[in-house]
Parts: C-alpha cells; structure tokens; sequence
C-alpha cells in the first residue's frame, strides 16, 4: 500500500510530499524523501518495552508499572524537570506543560540548546519573518549565515530557496542570487554565487559593518572586518538593497558562537534596516521536527516559549535560570522527564552527568545516549509514523502528522495523560 | 437532564423588546425554556442587571499572530499572572493573556462569545488548537482573503460565482465563519514591501484594486448567504486623512440584505482621521458617522483606544510596519503565502500625545454619534486600542458626560480644538449598552438563529449577571460603580451551567466553534478544478491534501450549513 502526502517528522522543514510504501504493517520503502527522512522511517528500530534499571543491568517491567513509578517519582521530588518534547506532537506537549503545573516543576524544551538564544533576540527586537512560501514564489536574494543545509536541511533548497520555481521567480537558479556566510566553506558554500568568510566569532562585527554600509556610513568600515574584505562586504549590501526580496535563514553558527543571542539581534536589525530598501525577512533555521509547536504550545499555555517554571505557584521564566541545563549544572534538580529528545547526547557534560545521579525518566521510542544515564525508559509511538498529532513547521505553519503504519505502542500523549491522573488523584487535566 | 431557575433578574434583551422588566428565566439542558421542575437549582438574580452572554465581534485572542505577540513579550507575560486555583489555570499577561487568561476574564465580564478577527487559513489549525484551549466561550474566526491569489484571479475575471466558490472551499477547508478583508490589496502588495495608498490602486501584478475585491466579496458574500457579511478592515489604517479612503469604500455597499448589515466596518476610529500629517490630524467622525447613519447597510465598531500599553496585531503588515517607524521599539511581521500578511508591534498609549487624546475621543465620538446603537458596536479592536478588560470603561464613558469631561480635563491640549468630544452632551442608557455588547453583535454576525443575543425560549442559555442594580445606580453620576459593575458579573452563565462567580471560573469549559459550510453547486467546487488544482500545488509550500483542517481539531465545532445557490 502507498501513502501519499506523507509528513516527514524528523526536521523543521515537515516536508509533506512524501510517498510511503507498507507492507504488511512494516514500512518498505520512502519516496521524495532526503536520506534524513528515509532513515526516520526505515531505521526506526524500537526499545520493545519498558525497561528499569536493576543493580547489574536492565529489567524488563510493564507499561502500568512504569508509570506508576514515574509519577511516583515525580510526585516525591522537589524539584522535578521534564524536559525534552521537540520530536513528539503537540497533544503530548500540552499534557507535558498541565504536569508541570500540577506539580510545581520545570518545563523546558529542545530551544534551551539551540535556538534558545535567538528567541531571546526576538524577545528584544522582534522578528520580521513570513512563510516559506513567500520566499519561494518571491525572493531573488537568499542568504544562509551560520548553517549548512545542504546536510542539516537537505531540502529547504529545493522545496522553499534556491532550487524551488516559484510564481515570481519560474528560472530559480538563474534568478536568485545566494550568498553563504560562514567560517568554513561548507557543501552549502559550494552552491553559493557569493561566499563569505568570516573569523571565528567575526558575525557580530560583519553584521554591524553591514549595517553601517547599508545605512551610508561605508566611510567608517576598515579595510577588513573579521577577515572579510570591504569590498565584498559593499558589494554584498549593494545586492541586498537592491533586491526585490531578500531572505536570511540562520543555524546555530549564528546563535550559539560568540555573542550569542546578540549576533542574532544584530541580524534581524539589518533585516530590519533593509525593509527601509525593500523587502528583507529573517529565520531560524529551527532543528527538530517540532521544536517551534513545544514553543508554540508552551507559550499559548504558559506565555513562554521556553524555560518555564511553575515552582512559584506561577509560571516564571528567567533564561540562565530556569534553563535545563542551568538547573541541571546546579545540581538543583532531583528527578527528570525526559520526553522526545536525547540530552544525553547533546548536553554540556556537567549537566548529563547529573541526569545520570538523579532517577531519570524517559519517554522516547528509540534507545538513545539518555538510556544510558536513565533509570527507567518508556518506549511509545513516533509522532508521524505510528502516530498523528500536529507539528508546526520552521515558519509556524501547523501541519498535521500522519500515522502511517501501527506497531502497537502506545502514544506517549496517552503514557503522558495516565501519570497525569496519578499525579492527580485520578482525574484527568 | 441539568435545570436551573433563574428568578427576580431585570432583564435587557433588546431582540425581543425586552427593556428591564424583572423576571425569571427557566433552563433546561442548556438551552431557554417556558418553565422547569421544582427540581431545577434556583439563582436569585436579586433584581440585578441581567442581559444576554456579551459577544465580541473583533477581538484577537488566538493564532498565529497572536501567540507570537506573547512569544515576543515576556515583560507583559509578568505583569498579569495568576496561580492554578480550582478549576483555574495558571495564567500569564495583561494585554496578550495566555488562552486560560483571555478565557478566564472574558467570562469574568459576561462574555460567552466571541470571533476572532483575523486567521490566515494556511495557519488555521493553530487557531483552532487555541480555541480549544479558550473553553469558556464559543468561537468564531473570520477568515482572511484580502491578498487570496485565487480571489484576485476570479475578481479580475469579474467572476462572481468563481469568487464565491473559492470563498466556499477556503471557508470550509479553514473552518472558517466569514469573510475577512485587511487593507484589500495592500496585503499582497507588503509581499514586495510596498503598499497602496486607496481603494483605486492597483495591486502589484494582479491588476485588480480594493474597490473590486471590496464589491466582488460582498456579492459573493451575499451570493453564497452567509451568516455574517464581508467584514472589512479598510485600506489607509492609522493614516492621517484616511477618512476619505473610508467614505469611498462605504458608498461602494450597496443594500443586499434585508436581515442584516452588508457591509461591517471594523475597528473605525482608525479609520476617521482628517488632516494630512501627524501635526494638524482632527476626527472626522463628524463625516463617517454621518455617511453610516444615512446606510443602514453598514454596521462599524468602535476600535476604541484607552490610555496605557498595549500590543498592535494586525493582518495590515505595512501598516504596523509604517506604525514601527515611528515607535522604534520591536516589531514582528509575517506574511502567509498566497494570502495574507501580519504584524505586531507594542504600543504605549499617552495622555501626553495630542494624537493620542484625539484617536481617543474619535472613538467615543464615533459611538456617541451614530443614532441607532445596532450600528457602532463596542469593542477596542483587543487587544490593539487596548484590552478587552476596559471595555467597562469603555462602557462608562458612554453612560456618563460628567467621566468624559473629568478625563478630557487631563488629556494634551488641542483635544478640544480637533474634535467634537467635548460638546457632546449623549449619555447612553442601559439598553444602548446592551445593543452595543450582545444584541447588535449577535445580529451582526447572524447568530441570533444560533441562539445567541437573546434570552428567547429556545435560545442558548447565555446569561450575565451583574451586580449593578439600575433602578438604584445614577450611570451619569456614579460612573465608577456603573465600570466596576461591568468588570466582574455576579454569574455567568454558559449553556445552562454557571461557569464564573464573582471573577472566578468554577468548571472545565465545553465551549463550542461555529464554521460555516456554503454550499455551491457541482460546477464550482474548486476541489474538482484542474486548474487551481495546479496553481495550489505549484505555489504552496503545502500539499492540497495537506491543508484542510481536520474534524479532530474541533472537538465540539458546530457546522453552519447554507443553501446552494444557482
């Protein structure tokens, strides 16, 4: 059987055009999909149920008990952390944000390591962005700083940029110029009809050379700024201005090098600055699947897109405070959620060696680095394969996931609801 | 089989001529009823004030932008925030609350309804999912078309029914409730980053203007029998002088139907500005009012502002944009693919600006002007003129000559001078009010047939009670008890069940959401045409499949079904 319009789940681009082939129950075989997306559905190789840590390994336990105990080990913490939810669906999330705030605890998701820090930017500023459509039927300049999707987001440019016909723009490769800013020339560079090479930390000053240029002050830039010439940097203002519409997307070489959430500022306030020319948007390129929906959901529930905590009775939300990793490194912390994410992999040491000390819980399909430093682990459904549930898109369009095939787990949504009613005497949210 | 008696209410239900009379009002599973058992719980209503569930008929409390007016502002997250109480949620901020937030106070006020003014259909679900979670009041989304690529198509054919059927199919695949048109044309044109200056530009590449998107949704509108007519943002928002662009558009509106308005102006003190900069801008209410009370085919509403912060949210990205230009603090924008635009910036309202004090009184002049109170609606475009929670205010200034002198005497010089405020001498009366909150909301929108707006047997048990006696309370005198009345019901109730008790929310939500399914015929169903077929799959970036909201994200939807025309 062939499902058509299949929404693939792994990254934030939720590419909905592929085609999945099943037999019977099992997935065979992935069209129109990059090799990210075949790798979702075809190595998806499941921990077949719960399991609890025992003194010399693993015991295998059932599903009623692993949640008993989860929520009895959330009920008896002080300071509990549940953390994770960008590669699950929103159902989840909003059951995972009414758990914090029956039990005082902190909720944070993927953001707090990637682009938390650009959040924090928009927090200042604000983000002049659009859909990514509006880029593909419109934008003759598309610049990418700090990312390389030829291998992070195989398709954004054929989908949505470089290679993508759009209504305004029919011979697309002829008809947009790229530009590639970066500190190493990546695959992405390769394609790029202007590539700029930055020293290591140099966004920050080329971004606010740019300003000034753009602005009519080229008299003050020096002969160099952060390795770049003053003539590229010229030349690249001059095609900014003069563009019909420009689009910058850009990736943690942006967010997370140095200056941080300021580069990120001084980004959208060129964006900003060029709309004073013509039309100029700005977007992360944002990771997980669904990382934007836990923004989404976070932030309609709590008023914050991130970094919540409900310790206080309210939700309070200090970044650098109420960050995962900040209550972790602290060793604040004394039991955790972990739900569709894998920390284990990707936090600083400090802060996963303290996941390990704690009783750690995980709710994920796969066996994953967390498994390792967990106490229990959970499998259940992956949104978008064997279950539905909305994502939101890198630009904020909400697009429903679709299950495409049943194995049998239970939704972590469900998984998630039942130690809700633990937690609650009974009673549902 | 749930029953309630609510005995000794005065009663306001201007549909049904009702004025103030003491009664009671029986209820039975939720709707109105001739009588119930002696089983029935009993409220005594204690000869309080007691009017139909208020209904907002413009109002952003969910969706893309709106979320994202909360995502950029954690400064106004902190400054309105509770703790989970009861049935209560935490909520979060003041002039963009959390969905509990907006929920929670709307129902506070009496409010049991209210459409959302302003969804992008390729972001429709989201808007959806926020309902959902908004589960005190029933809600509606107008749904955008003012720079729908296909709708310019079919317009610049001149194709009426062509219109209509892409209106039907985008209605239906949004589960939308009505036509929404933001700066026709401008939208698309802010695609390129420029915008049009009135209703006889072109638009960029389309080769239409917004008078003839205006003219061809409303026959369209009227064609396909919606519940609520086109609803309009007009072009030139916010702009000094704009009040011409306002007067053109409303002489485009023909009269077309008998049971309601063809034409609902939105939020219209932005749009009744005379002058020609921001140094000698006056009201023009004079002029708009005038024009509104000779067309009994127009219904506006206020879009009135009230001194202090707020955040701007708009489908009208060039505006904001101009808007941020001026303020120089944050501003967001996005603009949704073959559709729309939006944008958002924070704004301070000052009783030290003259262009303030003036877009304040055009407001109160606008509603104090218009004869017939069905025809200017209260509401302040929310949060944009400022929050829903001072439309008690709002509602004191109307009643009360003697409120409106005291704060003109604090307001910047030159009020006076630039508008007719100050010589008004109109003091509303409670059925005015009444009108103006439910009754003429409820016809409006075309939802009396739904049973709202009114207190009729059969009617949706929908009920405020206040804790204002009238027969006791001098409105011109004691204004402050007149605001403080209206901020806080004693009951309301939803559907039969006493959801909110002086402030506070005593049960989990059930609310409902009304769609609209316009039926067309056979010929012109656009899920059947190849060749918009093609041009959706070419220039979304979203498979048709794809795009559709699905049944599961409206848990109780209630779909509105019309009649096919020929």
């Amino acid at each position: 059987m062939i499902e058509h319009d299949v929404v693939c789940p792994f990254c934030g681009c939720l590419c909905d055009d592929l085609e999945i082939e099943t037999e019977g129950g099992r997935i065979v075989k992935v069209q129109n999909g990059c090799a990210l997306a075949e790798s979702t559905f075809m190595n998806d190789v499941r921990l077949p149920a719960p399991i609890r840590r025992t003194e010399t390994g693993w015991e295998d336990i059932s599903y009623q008990e692993a949640i008993k105990e989860t929520a009895e080990i959330l009920q008896g913490a002080d300071r509990p952390l549940l953390y994770g939810w960008s590669s699950t669906h929103g159902e989840a999330q909003s059951v995972g944000v009414h758990i914090a705030e029956l039990i005082g605890a902190v909720i944070d998701n993927t953001s707090t390591v990637c682009h938390g820090p650009s959040i924090l930017a928009i927090q200042e500023v604000g983000h002049p962005g659009c859909t990514l459509g509006q880029v593909k039927n419109r934008a003759d300049v598309i610049i990418y700083w700090g990312c390389n999707p030829v291998e992070a987001h195989p398709r954004h440019m054929s989908r949505y940029t470089t290679y993508a016909t759009g209504f305004f723009v029919p011979d697309a490769q002829r008809e947009r110029t790229v530009i590639v800013v970066d500190t190493r020339r990546t695959d992405t560079a390769g394609i790029a009809d202007e590539f700029v090479q930055i020293e290591h930390g140099g966004d920050y000053a080329v971004l606010s050379a740019l300003r000034a240029i753009v602005r009519g002050k080229a008299s003050v830039i020096p002969a160099k700024v952060a390795g770049v010439s003053k003539e590229q940097l010229i030349r690249i203002a001059e095609i900014c201005k003069t563009a019909k519409f420009g689009a910058i997307f850009f990736g943690l070489g942006l967010t997370m090098s140095r200056g941080k959430y300021k580069n990120i500022r001084n980004a959208i306030e060129l964006t900003d600055e060029l709309n004073r020319y013509t039309k100029f948007v700005i977007s992360p390129l944002r990771g997980h699947g669904n990382v934007y929906g836990s923004n989404e959901v976070f932030t309609w529930m709590t008023g914050y897109p991130f970094a919540v905590d409900f310790a206080r009775g309210i939700a309070f939300y200090n970044p650098g405070e109420t960050t995962a990793v900040d209550i972790l490194r602290r060793g604040e912390c004394d039991a955790a959620l972990i739900v569709a994410s894998d920390p284990g992999a990707n936090f600083p040491r400090a802060a996963a060696a303290h996941l390990a000390k704690i009783p750690t819980i995980v709710i994920d399909p796969h066996v994953n680095a967390t498994t390792a430093l967990s106490r229990i682990h959970i499998p259940c459904t992956a949104a978008g394969i064997d279950a539905a549930g909305t994502a939101y898109r890198m630009d904020g369009v909400p697009i429903r996931l679709k299950k495409v095939i049943d194995r049998g787990y239970p939704d972590d949504a469900e998984i998630l609801k039942k130690i809700y009613d633990h937690l609650n005497g009974g009673k549902g949210p | 089989m749930t029953e309630l008696w609510v005995k000794n209410a005065c009663v306001i239900d201007p549909i049904r001529g009702i004025n103030g009379e003491i009664m009671d009002i029986a209820i039975r599973d939720g709707r109105i009823v001739e009588s119930v058992s002696d089983r029935a719980d009993v409220i005594d209503a204690q000869r309080c004030l007691t009017l139909p569930g208020g209904i907002d008929s413009h109002t952003h409390v969910s969706g893309t932008k709106v979320n994202f007016g909360r995502y950029m502002s954690p400064e106004d997250m902190r400054a309105g925030r509770t703790k989970r109480k009861g049935k209560m949620h935490v909520t979060s901020g003041y002039y963009v609350p959390t969905t509990f937030g907006n929920s929670y106070r709307y129902s506070a006020m009496g409010y049991t309804t209210l459409l959302e003014g302003a969804m992008a259909p390729l972001e429709a679900r989201h808007t959806h999912e926020e309902f959902t979670a908004t589960p005190h009041q029933d809600m509606m989304a107008n749904t955008l078309f003012d720079g729908n690529w296909a709708v310019m198509d079919a317009v610049r054919e001149k194709d009426v029914r062509k219109t209509a059927a892409v209106v039907a199919w985008t209605l239906k695949a949004a589960r939308g409730y009505g036509i929404k048109l933001t700066n026709p044309g401008g939208t698309e044109a802010w695609g390129w980053g420029e915008d049009l200056t009135g209703i006889h530009d072109m638009v960029p590449h389309f080769a239409v203007t917004p008078a003839e998107i205006i003219t061809t949704m409303i026959r369209a509108n009227e064609l396909l029998k919606l519940p609520h007519s086109v609803h309009l943002h007009c072009n030139n928002l916010g702009k000094p002088g704009n009040y011409q662009t306002t007067l053109e558009t409303f002489e485009l509106v023909p009269d077309l139907n008998a049971a309601r308005q063809t034409l609902y102006a939105t939020h219209v003190q932005f749009h009744a500005y005379g002058g020609g900069t921001w140094k000698n801008i006056c009201s023009k209410a004079e002029e708009i009012t005038r024009s509104v009370n000779s067309k009994p085919q127009i219904v506006m509403d206020m879009g009135q502002i009230m001194f202090g912060r707020t955040m701007t949210m708009t489908a009208d990205g060039p505006m904001e944009f101009n808007l941020h230009c001026l303020h120089n603090n944050k501003w967001s924008n996005h603009d949704v693919e073959l559709e729309t635009g939006s944008g958002i910036i924070p704004v301070t309202y000052s009783k030290k600006s003259a262009v303030n004090c003036i877009m304040w009184a055009i407001g109160l002049e606008l509603a104090l002007l218009t004869k017939n109170p069905y025809q200017c609606l209260l509401e302040t475009d929310n949060p944009n003129g400022a929050p829903f929670v001072k439309y008690p205010e709002v509602i004191g200034l109307l009643m009360s000559k003697r409120y409106r002198d005291e704060e003109c005497a604090t307001l910047a010089a030159g009020v006076e001078q630039r508008t007719s405020l100050c010589a008004l001498e109109r003091e509303m009366d409670w059925h005015d009010i009444a009108v103006m909150t439910r009754a003429g909301q409820a016809k409006a929108l075309g939802i009396g047939s739904q049973g709202k707006g009114h207190l009729g047997v059969g009617a949706e048990a929908d009920i405020a009670i206040y804790p204002i006696r009238t027969d006791s309370v001098d409105p011109a005198r004691e204004y402050r008890k007149v605001v403080e009345g209206f901020q806080k019901t004693r009951y309301t109730i939803k559907r039969g069940r006493v959801v909110s008790r002086d402030g506070e929310i005593i049960v989990d939500g059930a609310n409902a959401t009304f769609w609209v399914d316009a039926k067309v015929p056979e010929d012109l169903k656009m899920e059947n045409d190849p060749e918009f077929i093609k041009r959706f799959e070419q220039f979304y970036t979203v498979r048709m499949s794809n795009y559709p909201v699905q049944d599961v994200y409206l848990p109780r939807g209630r779909r509105i079904e019309t009649e096919v025309f020929t």
